[in-house]
């Protein structure tokens, strides 16, 4: 339904490189890379303080509420939740990441070779993202994700069939504007392969966007994933994924507040910041990337 | 505008037999064994056979899935090995409870999405515009599941004020079917007990659900605004010497709303995967719901029926949206 739109990939790419201009545009991009960055530094270096191991079990200590001891309470195994939340940063920014690549690199591919060829390899191509698109993307995944078992891996297996079409797409539109440019033209006049006008102008030029489209889908593959977490689809226990400890913590809702609150919150400020950076980055990059990048569209 | 209508729906079924297709040989790589799913934990392998051979699993999978195309052009959408019943009655069961849901969230979440966007535009960059797009966007990111359980342990367990699940409380009697919506019907049979039952039980399924759509509307009206605002007819209608007012009643609001119109479908979209996790936090028995349980007992041909349902529905709901859009928008022509 969204046409893209064509725009211009090099001042796009010259913007990118200017961070103090992104942070000056919006008090929102500010709290965006703050909370982001704290994310990034707890999911690196959250083992390190994290007062306990993860899955260690004390039935002594079950259910306890917050206290100096344990920060976030602990659960029904006597686990120190502070400790839980911390492992699962590093859980959700790793899941997302491989579902990233994974639908960029796919997306990417198609989306080149569908515009590059034309023609009936084209028509294919596009047909099939329209079938993968014709489907509510978290009902797509819950079924492929059940299907395959219930894991962690065949989730982020499941997700990147949901994202890449997306990419395909978005590439596909950029590869139609820019094969038509003087500069690949003139590269063409001047003899250059297939291959060095792939990797040397059109990925160079097509990257900005792709890369502010993944950073607007980063919170959606963290939220997702814990969703199907959730469902029981996802991470199974005794991994400290988020979305698989509020499984847990729904049996304790009532007594218990803060089995289920902590894991909530951290995604919860997760995903707001990723899709705070994502949204405040379409937004300062160019007024007319908005037309070929969409956000908020499951 | 034919041509335009004979072409989605052209595409419409090439997408719906692609939607078999994957659901389908997706469905029968699953490792859960269906033959053990209806004859039981404890049948023996004779039994096992016998199941296999009633619902045709002993087939070869291209057979099975050209009986399954058979039956579904009949209207066939096969029985549930849960609940035994053909998934089409299953479905018409449990379709109504979700439309119940949806309308009312998507009705409010839009009203208040469009009355957030329109005050986001017209204080462009002040406070209110910023928080304005700070709940856009974090409707739009909170998990659904946490907020449902979140509701629940705030307005069950700590006030008391409405209840934690279901459509009606234990002993209110359903009101007469006629449309199925049990707020509806219960206003048709002047049963305002029951009204009032129903409506306690669709506030917190309903709030959480109508935040994700405030969140989206809310930043498509603002874009759309402010693009409007921009318009030379717009500062015609200033140097007129019109009242603001009617500027953004009458020249305004009515640009910018149309856009609007097109998000319904990715509204859609986002309702039908939010219902799945609502429903089943808040054992609504909707479709959502029963796609759960039907995913979860490797329950075949439910999980497929409900599949193509919902695809059959998001695909419509989008035809009808781009329909009224070029009734709405005359500039508009899709080619």
């Amino acid at each position: 339904m969204i046409e893209v739109t064509a725009v211009e990939p090099v001042r796009a790419h010259r913007r990118l490189d200017s961070v103090t201009g992104f942070l000056h545009a919006s008090r929102l991009n500010v709290i965006a890379v703050i909370i982001v960055g704290l994310v990034v530094a707890v999911a690196i270096f959250g083992t390190f303080v994290a007062p306990y191991p993860p899955n260690h079990i004390d039935l002594l200590q079950r259910l306890r509420p917050p206290s100096v001891h344990h920060l976030f309470g602990t659960d029904d195994y006597g686990r120190d939740l502070f400790s839980r939340v911390l492992a699962g940063a590093w859980i959700s920014l790793y899941v997302a990441t491989v579902i990233l690549l994974t639908s960029v690199a796919i997306g990417t591919i198609l989306g080149i070779v569908s515009g590059l060829v034309g023609g009936l390899t084209d028509e294919i191509i596009m047909r099939a993202t329209d079938l993968f698109l014709a489907f509510p993307a978290l009902i797509l995944a819950a079924a492929i994700a059940a299907t395959l078992g219930p894991s962690l891996t065949h989730t982020m297996l499941a997700l990147s069939t949901v994202f890449w079409p997306w990419y395909a797409r978005l590439v596909r539109g950029q590869v139609l504007t820019l094969r038509e440019r003087e500069f690949i033209l003139a590269a063409r006049v001047a003899g250059a392969s297939t291959g060095r006008i792939v990797f040397k102008h059109l990925l160079r030029n097509v990257f900005p966007l792709v890369i502010v489209q993944a950073s607007l889908d980063v919170g959606y593959a963290i939220l997702f994933t814990s969703s199907l977490s959730f469902l029981g689809l996802g991470a199974q226990p005794p991994t400290p994924e988020w979305g698989a400890m509020m499984t847990d913590a729904r049996s304790f809702l009532e007594d218990f507040w803060w089995y289920p609150t902590f894991p909530g919150l951290a995604l919860a400020v997760t995903v707001v910041g990723f899709n705070l950076l994502g949204d405040g980055l379409r937004d300062w990059l160019d007024p007319r990337l908005r037309g070929s990048l969409r956000a908020g569209r499951w | 505008m034919g041509r335009l209508i004979a072409r989605r729906l052209v595409f419409m079924v090439f997408v719906l037999w692609g939607v078999t297709l994957i659901t389908f040989f997706l469905s029968r790589v699953a490792p859960g064994d269906p033959a053990r799913l209806i004859a039981g934990p404890r049948a023996n392998a004779a039994a096992l056979e016998h199941i296999r051979q009633i619902y045709g699993l002993d087939q070869p999978l291209v057979q099975q899935y050209i009986t399954y195309m058979s039956d579904l052009l009949h209207g066939d959408l096969g029985t549930s090995f849960v609940t035994r019943q053909p998934v089409r009655s299953d479905l018409a069961t449990f379709f109504p409870a979700t439309v119940e849901l949806a309308l009312f969230a998507m009705l409010i979440g839009s009203t208040v999405g469009v009355l957030f966007g329109v005050v986001a535009a017209l204080h462009r960059g002040a406070p209110g515009d910023v928080g304005v797009r700070f709940v856009a966007i974090a409707g739009l990111s909170l998990p659904a599941f946490w907020l449902a359980m979140l509701f629940q342990l705030t307005f069950y367990s700590r006030l008391a004020w409405l209840p934690f699940g279901g459509r009606l409380a234990t002993g209110v009697p359903a009101p007469p079917a006629v449309t199925g919506l049990y707020t509806v019907d219960s206003l048709l049979a002047g049963q305002w007990h029951t009204f009032a039952d129903a409506v306690t039980h669709l506030v917190l399924p309903v709030a959480v659900l109508a935040l994700a759509e405030v969140g989206l509307m809310a930043r498509m009206v603002r874009t759309s605004m402010l693009e409007v605002l921009g318009e030379d007819y717009i500062r015609t209608a200033q140097a007129k010497g019109l009242s603001r007012r009617r500027v953004l009643m009458r020249h305004t609001l009515r640009n910018a709303l149309l856009p609007a119109v097109t998000i319904l479908g990715l509204e859609f979209g986002l309702l039908a995967g939010g219902v799945f996790l609502v429903e089943t936090i808040f054992a609504w028995p909707g479709v959502g719901r029963y796609a759960y349980d039907a995913i979860r007992a490797s329950d075949y041909n439910a999980t497929m029926g409900v599949t193509l349902v919902i695809a059959l529905v998001y695909v419509l709901v989008n035809l009808v949206v781009d329909v009224v859009y070029l009734f709405l928008d005359p500039r508009i022509r899709y080619t």
